[in-house]
């Protein structure tokens, strides 16, 4: 799908009936001499993931501030949810940003704010709700992550997997219709990175939400692309992803300013590209 | 060696650009909604109350000082009993809107910066953008609110903490009489005296609050960024008070006098 276009002057094109949440059309992007995205093409469908792969300054979280509007392409187009944001001005941007959820590096939680004034931030400030209803609803996503009881703690108070965890459910809030994640669990243990792969599958499957995961955690992303998670009464359980369903999370593989891969975790790994090849070893 | 002072050129340029419509943000920010008041009322308190020890001890040393040091020159024309007129207009024109302003832009202008850039380093103002807050609505405007319009009410008690400070000296070391000094300082001050120690911190507290937000919001490299900027906005936001003094005194006097 790379380097094809894939937008027309009114909005991105349908794939298979299903018009993309979000679609980059021919992006470029330079900052002074080096050229971070080159022409890059991708489209993402309603209740899809894509997880963005590629080395160090590839270009990857790039993408997410783009699609964000917190930075603009050189060239190329950036649609998403059917507005193009790299033509918007700031405050047209809200309204986009508003069915958007970002999880940054790190979580970037506000240091001065406890958990709960975190992860009721949008709703506190750029909403009219009553304090009691933004209340019902921190606790619920704070309970989607298994953090009730933190409320009042400060970001300094939580773990390196907390704070993540908190960033997901600050994310979560304003129910995005798409959730974007820079790089959900580097530094993090295997077990609490786990963690939060598990909240990544469970929003995928369970709540629909579109995603982009950018990473180059190799052990997460193959986990989250062929794991699903399936309700059992109260319980979640994870299993395989069944073959017909494996096209619904892909890897989008970033080199040298496009996109040198594109495809399902299986077509990944049997890929015989020795650049690809010596990033999967 | 060319290629680093255009390099260098280049950037301040872009520098004074960005600044520029930092101020265009602002002033738009100003006249539309949405409007941070919470936030606005949290930085009066942050930047008025909390300058208010600081800004008072520097008024009452200036005015004990400037009235020591002025007695003995004045003594040497024989107008010792001048002295309070010598302290309130130095006060009011001059040393309690500057000193109050430096005082500021060393506790405040460090401050915003060290904030701003640790949020900026941290990714925290993108996370604010995501979240769908604009960053100069909900930090920079309601810092310049505060600095714009708290700096006079600063400037006005140290001054009038300067003058009662002149009052002591004049009473316990020059044994000047306290109406005859408070006479003179009646007498030495004029309503366009009044008039330019009050527009003076309006505009100095609007250059130091602004170019802290801008320092701060620039702010790239982790720690040593913020660092950086902590610094810059203390070495330019001081700068700029002195430059900006001269520029308001120049013409205040061709507008007012």
């Amino acid at each position: 799908m790379a380097n094809q276009t894939l937008a027309a002057s009114d909005g991105p094109m349908a794939i298979n009936g299903e018009t993309p949440v979000i679609a980059f059309d021919g992006v470029s992007l330079a900052f002074d001499d080096k050229v971070v995205l080159n022409n890059v093409s991708f489209a993402l469908l309603p209740g899809r993931m894509k997880i963005c792969l590629g080395a160090s300054g590839a270009g990857k979280s790039t993408i997410l501030r783009l699609i964000l509007g917190l930075l603009r392409p050189d060239a190329g187009a950036v649609w998403v949810h059917g507005r193009r944001v790299d033509q918007l001005s700031e405050a047209e941007l809200m309204p986009v940003r508003a069915d958007l959820g970002m999880v940054f590096q790190e979580g970037a939680l506000f240091d001065s704010l406890t958990v709960r004034e975190n992860v009721g931030y949008r709703l506190f400030e750029e909403t009219r709700q009553s304090i009691e209803e933004i209340d019902v609803r921190v606790r619920e996503v704070l309970g989607f992550v298994g953090l009730t009881e933190f409320g009042e703690r400060m970001p300094s108070e939580i773990s390196g997997g907390q704070r993540r965890r908190v960033a997901i459910a600050r994310a979560l809030t304003a129910r995005p219709k798409t959730l974007l994640y820079d790089e959900p669990t580097t530094g993090l243990d295997p077990i609490t990175a786990l963690t939060i792969d598990a909240e990544i599958i469970k929003l995928r499957d369970l709540e629909q939400v579109s995603s982009i995961i950018v990473t180059h955690q190799l052990r997460d992303a193959f986990y989250v692309a062929t794991h699903r998670a399936v309700r059992a009464g109260d319980r979640v359980d994870f299993e395989a992803v069944p073959a017909a369903e494996a096209h619904e999370t892909e890897f989008i593989m970033l080199r040298d300013g496009g996109i040198g891969f594109e495809g399902t975790a299986a077509e990944l790994r049997a890929s015989t590209d020795p650049y690809l090849r010596a990033f999967l070893s | 060696m060319a290629g680093d002072a255009f390099g260098g050129v280049k950037r301040a340029v872009l520098e004074v650009q960005e600044y520029l419509r930092l101020i265009g943000r602002i002033a738009r920010g100003l006249v539309t909604r949405p409007v941070y008041v919470r936030d606005t009322i949290e930085q009066f308190d942050a930047i008025g109350v909390g300058s208010l020890m600081v800004t008072i001890l520097t008024g009452l040393f200036t005015g004990m000082v400037l009235a020591l040091q002025s007695g003995m020159t004045l003594d040497r024309f024989g107008v010792r009993q001048t002295v309070g007129s010598l302290v309130s207009a130095s006060m009011v024109k001059e040393l309690g809107p500057v000193l109050t302003a430096l005082i500021v832009a060393g506790r405040v202008g460090s401050g915003i910066a060290a904030e701003l850039g640790s949020m900026m380093v941290t990714d925290q103002i993108a996370a604010l953008r995501a979240l769908g807050t604009d960053p100069v609505r909900k930090l920079v405007i309601p810092r310049v609110l505060a600095g714009t319009l708290m700096l006079p009410v600063l400037t006005a008690l140290s001054v009038a903490v300067g003058i009662f400070g002149g009052a002591i000296i004049s009473a316990l070391e020059l044994n000047v009489p306290s109406t005859v000094y408070w006479n003179s300082v009646v007498s030495g001050l004029y309503i366009q005296d009044i008039w330019m120690g009050l527009i003076k911190p309006v505009v100095l507290g609007f250059v130091i609050t602004t170019v802290a937000c801008h320092v701060g919001l620039r702010a790239r490299g982790g720690t040593q960024g913020v660092g950086r900027a902590t610094t810059t906005s203390v070495v330019v936001g001081s700068i700029g008070v002195l430059g900006m003094d001269f520029l308001l005194t120049k013409m205040l006097i061709t507008l007012m006098y």
